[in-house]
């Protein structure tokens, strides 16, 4: 589904190399999960993906289903069927949630030439997502993200995976700074979704989330580069060594 | 300080270009010449007086006018199928054909210039009275010239609380129209009105609206300017409120070379709140000017000034915002609100907010902004699949909405969200 090869990225402001040849391959029905220090380069992985600006690809591709994920804009590659649950989800006073939530849905299906979805249908089927998830009416009515908790910003990018149901979805540290009610919730929302034709890619520093979505394959990040990748059981070493090995290679 | 001459040269002017408003009464007569010896006094505005100095008056004061095409009557802005009386003005003069009977339980609706022939009228006590007391401290010489010459209008005066509104369509026919209109409208202790707006009254135009509410009046304004490109505009809202009365107004703004729309509000009793907002949406040959002025001088008033403005290609904002708290004037709550959206470096928005203080228990903020659109927003949208400009226009209007959220009838201000959404997809 995902492919990563050789990816280089710097930052388009300043001359400063943050990936340094990611190698990556994440196959349709898997969850493979990022882990690593701070700066290491995750998020930035995470961005480069959904297309955000600032970040220059300097060598290297990333395909999604053979599709050059690196020519598209963002919202070309939300209709492709990528999806990024931000690390830190963004405010956006004015504009409610539900209507966000139905022009992105009526985007997308434009985008892939589908019909869109009339207001009855959409309302019926992002009240049953909220449901599981717990999120209210009245959070569904506010701005977007607007007067929400961490754990609700969180809950709600789920809540928007869910609606979407792209192909490809990365999680970057959607687990930091969730409790652990909140957390399983997630989780749940996540092991909801998971399915033969889809596949994620969950970046975290933390071995938790993984205890309640369990990964097919565990990646670790340094300095720009996948430094090893390995089974689930990686994820319990690095909680037990932590990540100076990795460092250690790079100092 | 002598005023120079070639102010003084163009109030003449001025004063000789526009026909003899007809005789009137003895004291409208009194009136208008007042008015004029106001205008020779103060001078003729110009780019080099302090409240002139972001918008040149030149093109508003000019013997030529820019001529505007006119509208197809099918653009015009107007207010759903609501009840309500209409009054329409064509190219400034009102059309007793096109427009409902002057008849309304609770207010009684009659032209200006019938107002003005009457010998015993309370319009005497009203025509140019607020706009003489809005010329200090800042001159306001086109609004004196209003008065000096205006002969159309209406005069609406109000005795219970209407729920109707009455709404004023204008209409204008001849590319060359140079209109001058004059409003009053008295609101007796405890009446309430509503007065909608639309249309462009003229090629060119300078309208003057006064409106005096007493104890306990309600007012609420809507208008809209909008289709007409061409338009070269100045209008004055000048208001004084007893205790516990209550001014609402809100205006939007797209289109036009130039506009000016300048609000004068004086608090004379206590208890009483004035709110005065404004959406502008430019692109491109657009130049719009907010100008407020807020006198408090009663106790625990309020007043509120939100003006928002999205600028593109070019486009030219100003605000000029003053609230000026009196001795005495306590428990003053005032706020001031001016921001642009700037869709690209060629726009410009330039903001003078001014406070001017003489009471020592009062609360007034004020705040300007100028800001392009979020980045991180624009991405979190677009990275969900909403298109660019799906993502832009729901940034514009959101960003919008503050000064809309001012209006207080819902389906009034859901109306002016879909005309600023017709008007942002059409640009595309």
């Amino acid at each position: 589904m995902l492919d990563i090869k050789n990816l280089h990225v710097k930052l388009e402001e300043e001359d400063k190399q943050i990936l340094k040849g990611v190698d990556l391959h994440v196959p349709a029905g898997s969850v493979h999960a990022i882990m690593g220090p701070n700066g290491s380069g995750k998020s930035t992985l995470s961005y480069v993906l959904a297309g955000r600006d600032g970040y220059e690809v300097t060598e290297g591709e990333a395909t999604l289903d053979g599709a050059d994920l690196l020519q598209l804009e963002p919202e070309e590659r939300a209709a492709a069927g990528l999806f990024l649950a931000f690390q830190y989800p963004v405010e956006i006073p004015g504009v409610g949630n539900m209507t966000f939530l139905r022009t992105a849905l009526n985007g997308q299906r434009k985008a892939r030439g589908e019909p869109e979805v009339n207001s009855a249908d959409f309302l019926k089927l992002v009240r049953e997502k909220a449901a599981t998830l717990k999120i209210t009416n009245d959070m569904l009515k506010r701005p977007v993200n607007m007067g929400f908790s961490g754990g609700e910003k969180k809950r709600n990018e789920i809540l928007q995976m869910a609606v979407l149901e792209p192909r490809m979805c990365i999680l970057d540290e959607t687990d930091s700074g969730l409790d652990v009610d909140a957390m399983k919730l997630v989780a749940e929302g996540v092991n909801a979704l998971r399915d033969e034709g889809r596949a994620f890619l969950l970046i975290t520093h933390y071995q938790r989330l993984l205890d309640h979505i369990q990964p097919d394959a565990v990646h670790i990040m340094a300095d720009g580069r996948i430094a090893k990748s390995g089974g689930p059981e990686l994820a319990l070493e690095v909680e037990k060594n932590g990540y100076a090995e990795f460092e250690g290679e790079v100092a | 300080m002598a005023v120079a001459q070639p102010k003084i040269d163009l109030a003449e002017s001025l004063l000789s270009r526009h026909a003899a408003p007809g005789p009137g009464a003895r004291w409208a007569q009194e009136a208008r010449a007042a008015a004029a010896a106001r205008l020779r006094a103060m001078g003729a505005p110009v780019r080099r007086d302090e409240y002139w100095k972001y918008t040149d008056p030149a093109r508003l004061t000019a013997a030529e006018l820019a001529p505007a095409a006119p509208l197809e009557p099918e653009k015009e802005a107007l207010y759903g199928d609501r009840a309500q009386l209409k009054l329409v003005f064509v190219d400034g003069v009102l059309d007793a054909d096109a427009s409902d009977a002057l008849a309304l339980d609770g207010l009684t609706v009659e032209p200006l210039a019938r107002a003005l022939a009457t010998d015993i009228h309370w319009a005497r006590d009203l025509y140019g009275v607020l706009e003489a007391r809005g010329q200090d401290p800042v001159p306001r010489p086109l609004a004196a010239l209003n008065t000096a010459v205006a002969g159309q209008g209406v005069a609406i005066r109000v005795s219970a609380r209407v729920a109707t509104p009455v709404t004023i369509v204008n209409r204008q026919r001849a590319a060359d129209s140079d209109v001058v209109l004059h409003h009053l409208i008295l609101l007796e202790d405890g009446a309430e009105m509503t007065l909608l707006e639309a249309g462009p009254a003229g090629a060119r135009y300078n309208t003057c609206l006064e409106v005096d509410l007493g104890r306990g009046a309600q007012f609420h304004h809507v208008r809209t300017q909008g289709r007409d490109n061409e338009r070269h505009a100045i209008t004055h809202s000048f208001a004084r409120l007893a205790a516990e009365a209550s001014f609402k107004a809100f205006t939007l703004t797209v289109n036009g070379v130039l506009t000016r729309n300048e609000s004068v509000i004086e608090f004379t009793g206590d208890d009483a709140k004035a709110h005065v907002a404004g959406a502008a949406a430019g692109d491109g040959r657009f130049h719009h000017d907010d100008t407020v002025f807020v006198t408090h001088d009663g106790v625990n008033c309020e007043s509120r000034q939100v003006f928002k403005k999205v600028l593109r290609n070019g486009a030219l904002g100003v605000f000029q915002g003053k609230i000026l708290v009196r001795p005495g004037a306590q428990q003053t709550d005032g706020y001031q609100i001016s921001q642009a959206l700037l869709l690209d470096e060629d726009s410009q928005f330039l903001a003078k907010p001014e406070l001017e203080i003489y009471a020592d228990d009062v609360a007034c903020s004020h705040g300007s902004t100028v800001g392009a659109i979020d980045e991180d927003a624009m991405f979190y949208l677009t990275s969900r699949g909403v298109s660019k400009p799906d993502a832009q226009d729901m940034l514009v209007l959101a960003f919008l909405d503050e000064a809309i959220q001012e209006i207080e009838d819902d389906a009034l201000a859901d109306g002016m969200r879909e005309r600023l959404a017709g008007w942002l997809a059409r640009r595309r």
